[in-house]
């Protein structure tokens, strides 16, 4: 067995780079790598399946909701930006400052859901499901995923808030704040190209 | 061993290899009826022979899981079994459960079984995999909770360690979905529906957990790698197989006449099942090159690490194959799925179980490691099995690529017995592998007892 065989037991170089360069858990970034590549499928299928049916996906986007998407869109960047200034509030010790700037994130984030339902609600009344056309089927499974995303992070950022507010960050120690920050990047980026591709591009 | 109530789980072991053998015994019998159509006829018709041989195996892995974690909970939790008498009961209702259903299958005509143990009160027999009279499915409900609150129990008072919490998260899933099996309702598609929320949901979900919790457990043993390294991969590695096995289950539902988008989701999804089986590969070895320690038992290593390879070939890889809609429309049903289904449930579970048992049982037997002779047949039969069930593999996916071809694709397509006939040198040559497999599957049996000066502990 040549495995148990092997002479020298040596640091691998994986765990150099993951605290030079990843802000954050090294493990998170394997989870958003995973994560992007999910999402990254579901969009080639999208673009796929659209590219048969173009006039159909163009006649059904018309449908969507541009204004709410729009606005979701600034609410999800600002909040992304909050998390920045969180971040960088812990770097400097201001402990409450980080907890603001995340609890605005989070506040941010429940806005973004709450469009979300009245859009979802104003599709359903319209009598729209899955079963409807691809389009809406992509629609409805694309934003229903990155939504659940959402909600995750928010109760990442719920939790970070909790224990910043415990004082279990500070300057030196703060990975975890970063680690969710991150998170909550990931799914501010994903909605980013998911609006245009779903809502705007034609 | 740390803790006197572990000793309950040697129990369950020497039962699941005991069953795992049976399990061989009538795959090979019913290897042969697939090329010698009347072998053993009336005695012991394929149905039958295919029933014991696929119940066999869920019996003999849910065994191994029991027993791997009464062995396995103490030792994380840094505590005593929280009742080693009642796991002691339950496997012996376990076990006779067991052995009487599967008589029953042998002995009595599957409709008359059904008759006597009131399927008419509550319908639920009759179904691949869940063929089980109601006595032994209310049986299999009340062996996993009492495992479950074992266990559960152990651990609140205890260390709770992502280990522990992972497993017990598996079992809950185990006993939870298992639910599923009784309800069988008239309508054909819903039938099927939630008929794959025992069967999908169990391995390519809740099971996996219970994998991913075993491995990381022997692996922290053999290693000796930081607990704080493995407990992160082990919760990476089960967030993506839930996120992509549970959505998964939809590439069960392209046929069957469930909603179209199920074709695009389970597509989709399951077409990264792979990855979390990926990870797992990489962690293992990872975790090997890393080691802080050299453990007497190389053989547990040797188990650990071919888990790892073979879950990603078998369940990965092989599931990718016919994963897809537009392949699974030709594919579905073939004899991929079998070459599928062997590799899967060889390298992912009974290959775990082993690795369990092939760390546990010295230590249970009051040594570290077993004597090097012994270890070095137990390697034998590691390599016999695994390549043996490779070739099984492939004989089976060379055998669905040109039925596939023949029944399906050819522009004069064949009936399903013709292409049968067709495709028997495959079936022999899988027979032959089967054959390789035993003599693996008796030298490791007989490594258990090869006498020789055992390693102590350290």
């Amino acid at each position: 067995m040549q495995t148990t065989n092997m002479i020298s037991v040596k640091e691998s170089s994986l765990e150099k780079i993951e605290y030079q360069n990843l802000p954050g858990d090294f493990a998170l970034w394997i989870f958003i790598f995973a994560e992007m590549l999910v999402f990254g499928v579901l969009f080639i299928a999208y673009a796929f399946s659209r590219a048969q049916n173009v006039a159909l996906f163009n006649d059904s986007q018309l449908t969507l909701n541009r204004g709410f998407g729009a606005i979701n869109t600034v609410i999800l960047i600002t909040s992304s930006y909050f998390v920045v200034r969180g971040v960088a509030a812990i770097k400097k010790d201001l402990t409450h400052q980080c907890a603001y700037w995340l609890s605005g994130a989070l506040v941010l984030g429940s806005v973004f859901v709450g469009i979300k339902m009245v859009e979802f609600y104003e599709k359903f009344n319209a009598g729209i499901s899955m079963s409807t056309n691809n389009f809406y089927m992509f629609y409805l499974s694309l934003t229903f995923f990155h939504l659940m995303h959402v909600l995750m992070g928010m109760v990442i950022l719920a939790t970070i808030i909790a224990r910043t507010r415990r004082g279990a960050y500070s300057a030196k120690q703060h990975t975890g704040v970063e680690t969710g920050a991150s998170f909550w990047h990931m799914v501010d980026f994903l909605w980013i190209i998911l609006f245009p591709l779903v809502y705007v591009i034609r | 061993m740390k803790y006197k109530s572990q000793a309950v789980a040697k129990l369950y072991f020497i039962a699941a290899i005991a069953l795992f053998l049976g399990q061989i015994i009538f795959g090979l019998i019913m290897g042969l009826q697939y090329v010698v159509g009347d072998f053993l006829f009336p005695a012991i018709p394929f149905n039958v022979a295919r029933m014991v041989h696929t119940n066999l195996l869920i019996v003999w892995l849910l065994f191994g899981f029991m027993g791997a974690s009464y062995y396995l909970i103490p030792e994380e939790t840094e505590t005593e079994l929280f009742s080693p008498k009642l796991a002691i009961i339950t496997f012996w209702v376990f076990l006779a459960a067991g052995v009487l259903t599967i008589l029953g299958y042998l002995l009595v005509p599957y409709a008359a079984l059904a008759k006597m143990t009131g399927n008419d009160l509550l319908n639920t027999m009759g179904r691949e995999f869940l063929e089980q009279p109601l006595p032994t499915k209310v049986g299999i409900v009340l062996v996993a909770l009492s495992w479950l609150f074992n266990i559960t129990m152990t651990m609140l008072k205890g260390r709770k360690t992502a280990i522990s919490l992972v497993l017990t998260l598996g079992m809950l899933g185990l006993a939870v979905f298992f639910l599923f099996s009784f309800y069988d309702p008239v309508n054909l598609v819903k039938d099927k529906f939630y008929w794959w929320w025992v069967v999908h949901l169990w391995v390519e979900g809740v099971w996996e957990l219970i994998l991913g919790a075993m491995l990381a457990f022997v692996l922290i043993k053999v290693t000796g790698v930081d607990r704080e390294v493995v407990e992160k991969w082990l919760y990476v590695i089960i967030t993506m197989t839930l996120v992509t096995g549970i959505i998964g289950t939809g590439h069960h539902y392209y046929w069957i006449g469930a909603p179209a988008y199920w074709q695009w989701w389970g597509s989709i999804f399951s077409a990264l099942e792979p990855i979390p089986f990926f990870m797992m590969t990489v962690f293992a070895f990872n975790m090997v090159n890393k080691r802080r320690r050299e453990h007497p038992n190389k053989a547990a290593t040797l188990w650990a690490l071919g888990t790892s390879v073979m879950a990603f070939l078998g369940a990965g890889l092989w599931g990718f194959l016919h994963t897809l809609a537009p392949i699974n429309y030709y594919a579905h049903g073939t004899q991929l799925t079998a070459a599928h289904g062997h590799l899967a449930f060889y390298g992912a579970y009974a290959l775990v179980v082993l690795t369990m048992i092939s760390y546990a049982m010295p230590i249970l037997r009051g040594r570290a490691a077993n004597p090097e002779r012994a270890q070095i047949m137990e390697m034998w039969a590691f390599w016999l099995m695994t390549v043996s069930m490779f070739f099984i593999t492939l004989f089976l996916t060379g055998a669905g690529i040109v039925q596939i071809w023949l029944q399906r694709l050819s522009s004069t397509p064949m009936s399903f017995m013709a292409v049968q006939d067709q495709i028997s040198i495959f079936y022999w040559a899988r027979e032959g592998a089967g054959i390789v497999f035993l003599i693996g599957l008796t030298l490791y049996i007989r490594s258990f007892f090869v006498k020789g000066e055992s390693k102590a502990f350290e």
